[in-house]
């Protein structure tokens, strides 16, 4: 699994409208936030996370409690069931990944 | 004068269990404030007491009992259930003459034993949530150690003896009571959340890192006033 081809050229973007018909937040705006409630990072700092922007492995905070944190709060702010056999390291790998994993769910 | 924290003990199920207190006896309103559960708790103790000392100045007595099987507490954890938990914390309100409870995260789940008083709760957690966190942690814990363990086998192991999860030691009883454990309904009943027109502060109770926040600490003590100021007491 590598990141996506779409990871490089189009950052995620910011406040899109995923288009998905609703009208809450867009997983790209849930997930900053649960990121910035897990590791105390203001909102200037998750605004500047880019695609590539590395979480696991650069982000001492996310040991395994974090990640089990971060895997509930995803469930219940993106209204998504995660199976603990879909989880592995490189879903954590970049903030780009983690919301391709987030997106799919959530269009399933 | 600046507003000091004491320890202060009630006694539940044999055991003399610990408490915070701050404020006088002499207060018109007296509040218990119920902390969220397992990890969480750690991560939001300071903001507690921190709430607590403003709660002093403000003139009201506040308590913050630790639940059995925590701290000093001479009970085992994996003696615990919710049901005994709920029992812990309305022996406390009893015992210190709790005129309103307070309520965080799953301390929410165990807060409704004495439901004629007024109740505020902030975020309120579903048990579901914080049990599948813990067991996600264990499991990811064991897969660093190369071990594979499964949710299920866990769970099921719990009835032989307690499982550790996350650092806590936790009874079959205990993993039962929280797979359906929602914050019941009660008669006078505030529900607070973070956000613009709520608790000015972040979820710190999810922090990898505890962390302190001296604004959100004013933010609830303002709330926990006005609330208290306004029903019962």
């Amino acid at each position: 699994m590598t990141k996506a081809a779409t990871g490089t050229d189009d950052p995620i973007g910011m406040a899109q409208d995923n288009g998905a018909g609703s009208q809450g937040p867009s997983t790209d705006a849930i997930l900053r936030s649960i990121l910035s409630d897990l590791l105390g990072l203001s909102a200037e700092q998750v605004a500047e996370m880019t695609a590539e922007t590395e979480l696991f492995g650069a982000l001492p905070e996310l040991d395994s409690m974090a990640v089990a944190g971060l895997l509930t709060e995803m469930e219940d702010r993106l209204g998504i069931v995660i199976d603990d056999e879909d989880v592995d390291a490189e879903l954590f790998e970049t903030f780009g990944s983690l919301f391709e994993f987030a997106e799919t769910k959530r269009a399933a | 004068m600046s507003a000091a924290v004491r320890p202060v003990r009630y006694h539940f199920a044999g055991h003399d269990e610990h408490c915070l207190s701050a404020g006088t006896a002499d207060a018109e309103r007296r509040i218990l404030i119920v902390q969220p559960l397992f990890d969480e708790m750690n991560r939001m103790r300071r903001v507690l007491v921190q709430v607590m000392r403003d709660l002093e100045r403000r003139g009201l007595q506040s308590f913050l009992p630790d639940l059995p099987g925590y701290n000093e507490s001479m009970a085992a954890l994996s003696d615990q259930d919710l049901d005994h938990w709920r029992g812990a914390v309305s022996a406390a309100a009893a015992q210190f003459g709790a005129t309103h409870i307070a309520s965080i995260r799953g301390g929410c789940l165990i807060d409704d034993g004495i439901p004629h008083l007024p109740h505020w709760r902030l975020a309120p957690a579903k048990g579901a949530q914080l049990l599948k966190t813990m067991i996600r942690a264990r499991i990811a814990g064991d897969r660093e150690a190369g071990l594979v363990t499964h949710s299920e086998a866990l769970i099921a192991s719990a009835q032989k003896a307690p499982v550790e999860l996350a650092g806590n030691r936790l009874s079959a009883a205990m993993l039962h009571s929280l797979e359906s454990a929602e914050a019941k309904d009660l008669p006078i009943l505030t529900l607070c959340n973070l956000g613009s027109d709520g608790v000015e502060g972040s979820a710190l109770w999810l922090r990898a890192e505890p962390q302190d926040d001296p604004q959100m600490s004013v933010s609830l003590a303002t709330h926990l006033d006005n609330w208290s100021a306004s029903c019962g007491g």
